[in-house]
């Protein structure tokens, strides 16, 4: 009688500690998001998100930070492609055409998995060491590379995840039937897809908000990028800029913080639907 | 097909020792033996899906039609799976429709390719495993939603889709009611005209009514090989008619 009813209390108190805990995730997302949401809306404007800075928009505080939103588009964007490019043979590699617990396949996730810890920091340093080497100067280009290395990590890592919800017996149903190792990545593909383009879209989330790979290696600039060997302003680093400047312009900070939150959001809500919409052939 | 001396070791685990087994042709062979001695390991074996498996070494030989299957190159491994049907014990369809399942394999070979003719093609192997009619007007469903019963028919009609000689059935009837499981006993004593079968079953009664030929595998050995009837109704090792006496008492 007694033990059991010490028992019960355990569950009670465990029950009430996860909930807490539930609820400690909330309010941080909710006093984020309601910072920002408000801060930022009273702060916006549409010349902000249309226009690039005026000549002195520091003193007179016309244009806005088009430069910026541009920018980290154009960074991001075509690192996602690339990063996806050759994440997905890694998966397939590590996970169909060897076996799971091969040792290659080991090596390979030791391997993603340090790449995943390093500092964003430490890949801008050392993609500004080899640009230097090279002679290049900050660009696009150098941050479309940071930024790529920087999601490969992570896409594959949530690749590696999603492909544990293929079956063996899925793979060895489509070899027993005489599938080449192609025909049988093919249906798996199916299976897989929607999770890759989730993950996909959230390391694009993660990317776009990250401000120290592209410190070095993209640069800053006031006007938008014609090339990809022009500098580009980012988004996540002119927030930076205008929280430490001296004469710091909260405004602009919160409204491109803003922008910044839609974007992400936007692509954390799609990631979602894909992955709603279109596991339903799935296992 | 015949195995001879076949030895197979996983992880320096001894899964088979010295297995030799002919398979008659156009008979059932009923593979039975207690959980875990090595049954779906040998049926694994027969199509080289053991391939697949990491750390399996294998020794022996495999032949079919004067074809050491063991040593077959990748190249002709491809046919060789699709001449030796695998029903696996846990069925799994593809991630596709009722409909594609059973047409993927004919796809993927070049078989029937008429729009039409592919459509009879799997008409025909549905009915055989008695799925038509739950199934007629929803071939465009995912097969996952089907139950575990339908999904082991789904399976075995795939895999006679693309015309083996040989079908592998593991435990081809465990999900099934008695009346489905008739159906498809009867399919393969129907089929049997046309390909050898080797099945495994814990059914003992259903092993006794179909099959031709027995062998009784214990802790991946063979202990008792031979006609069917006289396997089982006149054992002549004492650990085969322990496991029978458990299963018929
Ligand atoms: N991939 C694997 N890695 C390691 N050991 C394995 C593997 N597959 C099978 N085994 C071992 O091989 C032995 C035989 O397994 P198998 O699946 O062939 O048994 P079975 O006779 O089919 O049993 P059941 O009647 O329960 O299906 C078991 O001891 C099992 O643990
Ligand atoms: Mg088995």
């Amino acid at each position: 009688m007694d033990r059991n009813k010490s028992k019960y209390v355990t569950e009670k108190v465990m029950k009430v500690l996860m909930l807490m805990a539930v609820f400690l995730v909330f309010s941080f997302l909710a006093s984020i998001i309601w910072t920002i949401f408000v801060k930022g809306i009273g702060s916006i404007s549409w010349e902000m998100v249309s226009k690039v800075p005026g000549k002195d928009w520091n003193v007179s505080n016309d244009g806005g930070f088009l430069n910026a939103i541009v920018g980290s588009l154009a960074v991001v964007l075509p690192s996602a492609i690339l990063a996806a490019c050759v994440s997905i043979p890694v998966v397939f590699y590590m996970n169909l055409y060897l076996r799971r617990g091969h040792k290659l396949s080991y090596a390979a996730r030791l391997a993603y998995d340090i790449l995943y810890g390093i500092p964003s920091i430490v890949y801008g340093a050392f993609a500004f060491t080899v640009m230097v080497i090279v002679g290049m100067r900050a660009s696009v280009l150098g941050g479309i590379v940071v930024t790529t290395l920087l999601m490969i990590p992570m896409m594959i890592r949530s690749g590696d995840e999603i492909s544990k919800s293929v079956p063996d017996e899925m793979v060895d149903a489509a070899y027993s039937l005489g599938a080449t190792k192609w025909e049988t990545l093919k249906v798996v593909f199916r299976q897989v897809l929607p999770g890759m383009v989730t993950a996909a879209l959230l390391a694009l989330g993660k990317a776009i908000g990250d401000a120290a790979g592209v410190m070095f290696t993209a640069g800053f600039s006031d006007s938008l990028p014609s090339s990809l060997s022009d500098p580009t302003a980012t988004l996540p680093l002119a927030i930076f800029n205008w929280v430490t400047m001296p004469d710091p312009f909260p405004d602009r900070a919160y409204a491109a913080a803003l922008v910044l939150t839609v974007i992400v959001l936007i692509l954390s809500l799609a990631g979602r639907w894909v992955t709603r919409r279109f596991t339903k052939n799935n296992l | 097909m015949e195995v001879q001396d076949l030895c197979v070791t996983i992880d320096s685990n001894k899964i088979l020792k010295n297995v030799s087994i002919s398979f008659p042709k156009n008979k059932i062979t009923c593979v039975v033996g207690p959980s875990g001695c090595g049954k779906s390991t040998l049926l694994k074996c027969l199509n080289r899906l053991i391939d697949n498996t990491l750390g399996a070494k294998l020794s022996g030989r495999v032949m079919v039609d004067g074809q050491d299957l063991l040593k077959a190159r990748d190249s002709e491994l491809i046919d060789l799976r699709r001449r030796i049907g695998l029903v696996p014990q846990r069925p799994c369809p593809l991630p596709m429709s009722i409909f594609d399942n059973v047409a993927y394999g004919c796809r993927i070979h070049g078989m029937h390719r008429g729009k039409s003719e592919l459509a009879d093609v799997v008409e025909t192997y549905l009915r055989e495993v008695g799925l038509w009619d739950e199934v007629e007007y929803r071939l465009k469903e995912p097969a996952t939603r089907l139950s575990g019963g339908q999904q082991q028919r789904l399976c075995l009609a795939r895999s006679l889709a693309v015309e083996p000689d040989f079908i592998l059935a593991d435990e081809a009837t465990s999900a099934l009611d008695p009346i489905s499981s008739k159906i498809v006993e009867d399919l393969f004593v129907k089929l049997k005209e046309k390909y050898s079968i080797i099945m495994v079953t814990h059914t003992l009664r259903q092993a006794l009514r179909i099959a031709d030929y027995a062998v009784f595998l214990y802790l991946g050995k063979v202990i008792e090989s031979g006609d069917a009837k006289e396997v089982f109704r006149n054992p002549q090792n004492e650990l085969t008619k322990n496991y029978l006496s458990g299963a018929f008492s």
